[in-house]
């Protein structure tokens, strides 16, 4: 059992990411705390994305002749389009933070609060 | 047999009241005699067009338009076969006298927004003819749906609580019954049957599974069955009731109703056939609802005060008239409920008239406020009287030649029960209308108001129609062959019995 | 020029996103004018692709250059180039038709405005036409990203509904993302066709059925499927009318559109209704959607909210069609992504067109605006009967079809939620047509009913506080004729759509959904 938990480490911490994320987004009044969430719960993706494409033993995707040339074994490469990807999809991560940060700014000028339920309150009046 | 020719005849049949439609929206109030002619001009060149093809119908050549592809494999196509043509024919010529009628009327009462009136009024028209000239199955329940929503703005034409409460009610029933058409339809795509309507049912030879065919059957029946009032699907059409009386005459006697019982001609008679019905055992379902529903109804109506009610459920039995001779799977029984179709229209449109002649003039809505009103009235309620002299079935009105052989092709199929059943209805008809005549004739009236004739817009209808109650009863088939088109469409449905309906008058 | 028609599609407005809010900061007038004549840009291109498609076969477009699996393919065929020009025609007409009042709900910014309008015209073409799965992922943020931002200038109540929305779709977004990675890991490519093609030799693996989930889960969340669709109401009901005419019509079709490419073109026939049954519970929730959307709708007395509710049903709608999953169920949800595009356009327009003119969006307090808006009203009939689904308009085919496609498939419930939708869809509607067309006006709308009743937005030059002298209602004229006449366009799409279905599904859907 904790075997196998230790063998499939990188998945159980990013399943936990995962789920702290989601809480911060679902479960807490602050609005600052769900952009939080939303950054924890993106980093837990890019996560799952870089350490799928580790292999044990592998190294850096560059061809030099002294790995074999052309003949190159694959599974002496870290695989390198994850990385890539998740280049991109920083990018996006960080593009949706902007946004977010800016409707926070934009919400607490006109509420002076960034807690959930006083703005609900406040929108009743 | 029959033979079918391209022709854009039974296109204009219901293009012509949609042009009606157009033509009435954009005159508008600013020119309202305009805009109220171009009903009675439409209705003139629909009966025109109509009588081009009913010529050719009884000569065999069927006259059918091809207009699109509504689904991959099956057509939206206009046909003017037998059937369709009683049905089409019907209404156009009742719509010229109604179209000269609403006008009256409308002023009369000085109703509100007279050119949604109109508008929604010649839409319904065309699409009644579009149920009426269906080729298949989808066309006309395409039609049927649209005969519901443009039907829907005169239901609630008065626009009071009353009136829109009644139009939801009617658009519940209506569109619930239209849905279980398209779910009977679509199952039949599905089962791979080509549902264009044939004489003598297509079902038949489709090889289905009994329950599958039962499943149809209620569908199909349940779905024709809400505008053809059987009960327990009745309860709309009392309170739509509601609505002006030209719509109540033309749509709740004739357009909708009968659109709703001629439904169930196509699928008693085009869908499943004869065999069929008789096979499945489902013609004695329809039978006995039927039958309940004309007994229940006409003993309701004797109940009624209000004239317009007491119409109401003078209808829904007469309808089951029809659905009962439909039921009975014979040769006559099936002639006498095409005539009754025609017979029924032509009387109960007449009554409904003299009704809404009445209220313009009197603004008497119930029958014990009637005493004497035949003096006063007397072209009007003399043509009451010969109305209901029809609808009792007295020869030689119309609805006797239907009744009689109604009757008769109830004694042909040896279910003489229900010879019965049209027999005691007939009495309970008696029992509703007469006592109507007897007051607006023999009574002295209470008070000392001279009303008169109501403009006679309203009187020459009435008339026209009383009068065609007895011109088609002497001669069924003079001028437009009712007789010889409801005989056609029996001889094709019953091809073994040719002769027995053949040797009749 | 015509191997590069693809790029035409999503690259125009992509490129003007930027450029229309710098010239928007110095010439006011010209943000419009780009806007429109890119989305017109598009939509031609969508035309002629389309054309093409039908012509030549599908289109694989390698940005670039580079093929795959190092490229980035753009997967022209069919459907895709219908659906994208559905998206772009209905957002040109919109965008035309908003723009009085866009120009007073962007503030001082319309460059801004029109440039996020443009950004979400991107990214939705590119959802549409995209051949990758993380190309996918890209063009739904960037979609997504615009919309919150449009959805969030609608004002007070619509700061949190955009946040909120903000929040949902991200993590949307990042299911999606999540489920892109475990079917990387088991198939090692993005690419649709390829992993298509991987997919069916290898054995359904427990990794490719949780990443279906995850896909699934985020794609729903983007598309609202019941329960996942909290977001879209607040959404709808408080964004801008400009915004919510464009996004509600096709936002939510696209990520629809995307799920049943996903359906269509990504996972195998079967693979997803084994130990996973995907396919169900898309069919179950989309069930209890169309009946939950509509009861929820019949609800309300906000107009948008109950046509928001009401989108929440049609989308349930669209889901039982993927999760039917035959040729003739996808290819009627295909036909109602379409269908609902045209109508719901045509609803919103005509509301927002009503809040433009009289300031109400209150349901019972429309009563006597028919005859005074005949245009307006009459298209808002004309789509109400449409979605009702009264032969022969558009709504009444899509329904047509996935009732025989329950039937084939021996799905009574299908077909008799299905149908039942329509009367539950004729109980909301109805209920405003009645109020529109057979009472009369009110003599003011009361304040304390909750109708907000902002000021006409083209009565400024008369103080919004002096006591009305008429009711509201009875001062109400018809929309100027750049606003009533891409409405009634719309309203006819309704009609024209219907009418020729046949063309559209023998042509386009069935091929396209056969191909895949």
């Amino acid at each position: 059992m904790i075997d196998e938990i230790a063998a499939r480490f990188p998945y159980w911490a990013i399943a936990v990411l995962l789920v702290v994320g989601l809480y911060g987004m679902i479960g807490k009044r602050s609005l600052v705390k769900q952009v939080i969430g939303l950054s924890i719960f993106q980093s837990a993706i890019i996560l799952f994305f870089i350490s799928g494409s580790l292999l044990e033993g592998a190294t850096l995707p560059i061809l030099y002749s002294v790995h074999g040339g052309e003949h190159a074994n694959p599974d002496d490469f870290v695989n390198p389009l994850p990385h890539v990807l998740m280049l991109t999809a920083i990018v996006v991560g960080v593009a949706i933070t902007g946004v977010a940060l800016s409707f926070l700014v934009s919400i607490y000028r006109e509420f002076g609060t960034l807690d959930e339920r006083e703005m609900l309150d406040e929108m009743r009046k | 047999m029959s033979e079918t020719t391209a022709s854009a005849l039974p296109f204009a049949a219901v293009l012509v009241p949609v042009g009606a439609a157009v033509l009435a929206a954009l005159t508008t109030g600013r020119w309202p005699n305009l805009r109220d002619m171009w009903a009675t001009l439409a209705g003139i060149v629909m009966v025109v067009i109509a009588v081009l093809m009913l010529t050719d119908t009884l000569d065999g050549r069927i006259h059918r338009t091809m207009l699109l592809e509504l689904s991959p494999g099956i057509d939206i196509a206009l046909r003017a076969d037998p059937a369709g043509m009683i049905f089409g024919l019907l209404v156009s010529v009742l719509w010229v006298l109604a179209g000269v009628y609403a006008v009256g009327y409308m002023r009369g009462e000085h109703e509100q927004k007279q050119t949604r009136f109109f508008t929604a009024f010649a839409l319904s028209i065309a699409a009644a003819a579009g149920v009426a000239l269906a080729e298949n199955l989808l066309t006309f329940v395409l039609f049927y749906e649209l005969l519901s929503l443009f039907t829907y703005p005169l239901v609630t034409h008065r626009e009071t609580e009353t009136a829109l409460v009644a139009g939801r009610k009617y658009l519940a029933y209506t569109l619930s019954g239209g849905l279980m058409l398209i779910g009977a339809t679509a199952w039949l795509h599905v089962l791979g049957v080509d549902a264009t309507f044939q004489a003598g049912g297509f079902l038949d030879s489709a090889g289905l599974d009994s329950a599958k065919q039962w499943g149809l059957f209620v569908l199909l029946a349940g779905g024709v069955g809400v505008k053809a009032a059987v009960m327990p699907l009745h309860s709309w059409l009392p309170s739509a009731m509601v609505a002006p009386t030209p719509v109540s005459a033309l749509l709740h006697a004739v357009a909708v109703v009968k659109a709703g019982v001629f439904g169930m001609v196509r699928v008693g008679v085009f869908v499943f056939g004869a065999s069929l019905l008789d096979d499945m055992g489902a013609w004695l379902v329809l039978a006995i609802m039927s039958a309940g529903t004309l007994l229940i109804a006409s003993i309701l109506a004797l109940r009624h005060d209000n004239l317009k009610r007491r119409l109401a459920y003078s209808t829904i039995s007469h309808l089951s008239y029809i659905v009962l001779g439909v039921a009975l799977i014979g040769p006559l029984a099936l002639t006498g409920a095409l005539l009754h179709i025609v017979g029924h229209g032509v009387t109960k449109i007449t009554m409904f008239f003299v009704a809404g002649a009445i209220h313009v003039r009197t603004h008497k809505e119930n029958v014990s406020e009637l005493d004497g009103i035949g003096r006063q009235m007397p072209v009007t309620m003399g043509s009451f009287a010969l109305a209901s002299l029809s609808m009792v079935g007295i020869p030689p009105f119309i609805l006797f030649t239907s009744k009689f052989y109604l009757g008769w092709g109830a004694v042909e199929v040896n279910q003489q029960i229900f010879l019965i059943v049209y027999l005691v209805s007939g009495l309970i008809a008696a029992g509703y209308l007469f006592p109507i005549v007897i007051r607006a004739f023999l009574r002295s009236s209470p008070d000392h108001t001279r009303y008169g004739e109501a403009d006679v817009r309203m009187v020459a209808p009435i008339a026209v129609t009383a009068l065609l109650a007895l011109a088609w009863g002497v001669a069924p088939d003079l001028p437009l062959g009712f007789f010889e088109l409801a005989s056609t469409v029996a001889d094709a449905a019953f091809p073994q019995s040719v002769a027995l309906a053949g040797g009749t008058p | 020029m015509e191997q590069q028609l693809p790029a035409f599609i999503v690259g125009a407005p992509l490129l003007f996103s930027v450029i229309v809010p710098i010239l928007g900061r110095k010439w006011r007038q010209s943000a419009f004018v780009i806007t429109v004549a890119t989305v017109a840009v598009s939509t031609v291109a969508s035309a002629l692709s389309l054309e093409r498609v039908l012509r030549e076969g599908t289109i694989r477009y390698y940005l670039g250059g580079w093929e795959p699996p190092v490229g980035i393919e753009w997967l022209i065929d069919e459907v895709s180039a219908f659906v994208s020009l559905v998206v772009t025609s209905v957002s040109l007409l919109v965008v035309i038709s908003t723009r009085r009042w866009a120009e007073r709900e962007a503030g001082d910014r319309p460059g801004v405005f029109y440039g996020l309008v443009l950004l979400l015209l991107a990214g939705l073409t590119g959802i549409v036409i995209t051949g990758d799965l993380f190309n996918l992922f890209v063009f739904l943020e960037i979609a997504s990203l615009a919309a919150y931002a449009l959805v969030f200038i609608g004002g007070r109540r619509a700061m949190l509904a955009g946040f909120r929305y903000l929040i949902i779709g991200s993590i949307g977004g990042a299911f999606y993302l999540l489920g892109v990675g475990f079917i990387y890991f088991a198939t090692g490519t993005l690419n649709m066709i390829e992993a298509r093609q991987l997919l069916e030799e290898a054995e359904s693996t427990r990794a490719v059925q949780v990443g279906a989930v995850f896909i699934f889960t985020g794609l729903g969340l983007k598309m609202a499927l019941v329960p996942m669709h909290l977001w879209l109401p607040d959404a709808y009901e408080h964004a801008p009318s400009s915004v919510n005419s464009l996004i509600a019509p096709v936002m939510t079709k696209v990520a629809a559109f995307a799920m049943l490419r996903m359906f269509l073109s990504v996972f195998p026939p079967g693979y997803l209704s084994g130990t996973v049954p995907v396919a169900d519970a898309l069919l179950v929730l989309g069930l209890i959607g169309i009946v939950f959307g509509s009861v929820a709708a019949a609800g309300q007395t906000d107009i948008r909210r109950m046509l928001a509710y009401s989108s929440v049903s049609q989308l349930a709608f669209i889901a039982v069609g993927i999760g039917l999953g035959t040729p003739l169920a996808l290819a009627a949800a295909l036909l109602h992504v379409v269908n609902h595009a045209a109508m719901k356009a045509t609803l919103f327009l005509a509301t927002a067109s009503v809040r433009f003119r009289v300031g109400l969006q209150r349901t019972h307090n429309l009563a006597g605006l028919g005859p005074r808006m005949p245009l307006t009203m009459g298209a808002f009939a004309v789509g109400s009967v449409a979605m009702v689904g009264i032969p022969p308009t558009a709504g009444f085919f899509s329904k047509w079809y996935m009732v025989q496609a329950g039937l084939d498939e021996g799905q009574w419930i299908v077909v008799a939620v299905v149908l039942l939708s329509s009367l539950l869809t004729a109980v909301y509607l109805f209920k405003v047509l009645e109020q529109v067309y057979l009472r009369p006006a009110k003599p003011e709308p009361s304040e304390h009913d909750g109708d907000e009743h902002s000021p006409p937005a083209d009565s400024a030059s008369q103080p919004v506080e002096q006591p009305a002298m008429r009711p509201v209602v009875e001062r109400a004229r018809e929309a100027p004729l750049d606003v009533w006449l891409p409405l009634v366009l719309l309203g006819a799409a309704t009609v024209v759509l219907g009418v020729i279905n046949v063309v559209i599904m023998e042509h386009v859907l069935l091929p396209g959904v056969e191909v895949s």
